[in-house]
């Protein structure tokens, strides 16, 4: 499907992930990579399918930091898509972003703070924000959808004109409870 | 199984980039990066003084970026070792203008000269192979480097992945400028990106 198609399928949808897709669009982000995550599922399909940004699947978080570098080197706008337990894989590749003063942008989808299951999730979660503040990223909160435009509008701005390393933490409250058992 | 290869890397990576043209290359840290910096200064060169493991991931979100620019990636043997994933995600991408090329003698060169796995055995070719880079070469000598120069100057094809053999012998460093922004700067001027 081209863009213009995904265009027209989500010109009337509301949802939070089609407001993110459509504001990284209105900012001209041409390349997403990520690292798969339930919470961005729908946004990763979306990208998928729209010719004008190049989709990457990575094997971990670090290889999207590098992948935006080299992006703004050749004068595309790139975001990275993540889960919070995937900030901790990036700390050392983040040195890239601040030492040439890159522009960054993640969207990292919380664990471990809200009705998490998971204890294994709980350390990471708790870590994420002062993970990316040690090294030097701005961390913005996406609390309520609502929000989700202009929060991601104002962290493009942020980003992409103003040389910054930003990243969205999108609350867990938002996605909702992770179902562990089948209903029947 | 460390064999003895006798290709000098700075001999090597001069003859590589010998009428590069249009080519835009990134260097993993360490002698990679003097190597590319001794060959010819060049604002379509980015060296990377850090990021370890990023060197293939940078060149990657660059080839994406620009599809009708030729690409090289040129790192070590241990700087790839650290973002071995990256061969697989490039594998997965297949981009057609991007090449990676591995000097590889086996050791980790700017630390002290531990072997490396690629010394203990590893074979970054079949690696790279198995990750989906169909086109790989084994270059040991300076022929193949001539044969292997267009090749690199390629659109399409990709994505390559060399694997060079070459000494351990020691080489001066060479330094290149380690101002990233700088480096930033430059590269994009160079593409006709204005500096905001």
């Amino acid at each position: 499907m081209d863009d213009v198609a995904v265009r027209d399928e989500v010109a009337t949808d509301q949802s939070w992930p089609v407001q993110l897709y459509k504001t990284l669009k209105a900012h001209g982000v041409s390349q997403i990579s990520y690292v798969p995550d339930a919470g961005h599922s729908r946004l990763i399909e979306l990208s998928h399918r729209d010719g004008a940004i190049k989709t990457t699947v990575l094997t971990t978080e670090e290889e999207g930091v590098a992948l935006s570098a080299g992006a703004w080197l050749g004068g595309d706008r790139a975001v990275l898509l993540m889960q919070s337990s995937g900030v901790g894989n990036c700390v050392n590749m983040f040195s890239l972003a601040a030492s040439c003063r890159l522009p960054f942008l993640t969207l990292v989808t919380m664990r471990g703070e809200w009705a998490e299951f998971n204890p294994w999730q709980i350390p990471m979660g708790k870590a994420t924000p002062q993970a990316l503040e040690i090294m030097g990223v701005t961390v913005l909160r996406l609390e309520r959808p609502e929000d989700a435009e202009e929060i991601v509008s104002a962290a493009c701005s942020l980003a992409f004109e103003s040389d910054q390393q930003i990243a969205v933490l999108i609350s867990q409250r938002m996605l909702g409870r992770k179902k562990w058992t089948e209903t029947k | 199984m460390v064999a003895n290869f006798t290709l000098a890397r700075r001999e090597a990576v001069k003859a590589l980039l010998v009428d590069r043209r249009d080519l835009l290359v990134v260097t993993g840290l360490g002698s990679a990066s003097y190597d590319v910096f001794d060959a010819g200064e060049n604002p379509a060169n980015f060296y990377l003084w850090g990021a370890m493991g990023g060197a293939a991931m940078v060149g990657l979100g660059l080839a994406l970026a620009q599809p009708k620019r030729p690409v090289a990636v040129i790192t070590g043997d241990g700087e790839q070792l650290m973002g071995i994933g990256s061969l697989l995600t490039i594998g997965a991408k297949q981009p057609g203008n991007l090449t990676i090329v591995i000097l590889d003698n086996g050791h980790f060169g700017e630390t002290g000269m531990q072997v490396s796995h690629s010394g203990l055995g590893a074979q970054l070719d079949v690696i790279a192979s198995g990750a989906g880079i169909r086109a790989v070469t084994e270059i040991t000598d300076l022929k193949g480097i001539t044969d292997y120069r267009r090749t690199l100057r390629d659109i399409d094809g990709g994505p390559r992945l060399a694997r060079i053999r070459i000494a351990t012998g020691h080489v001066d460093r060479a330094l290149p400028p380690r101002d990233g922004v700088y480096l930033k700067n430059r590269f994009r001027e160079n593409l006709g990106f204005a500096v905001s």
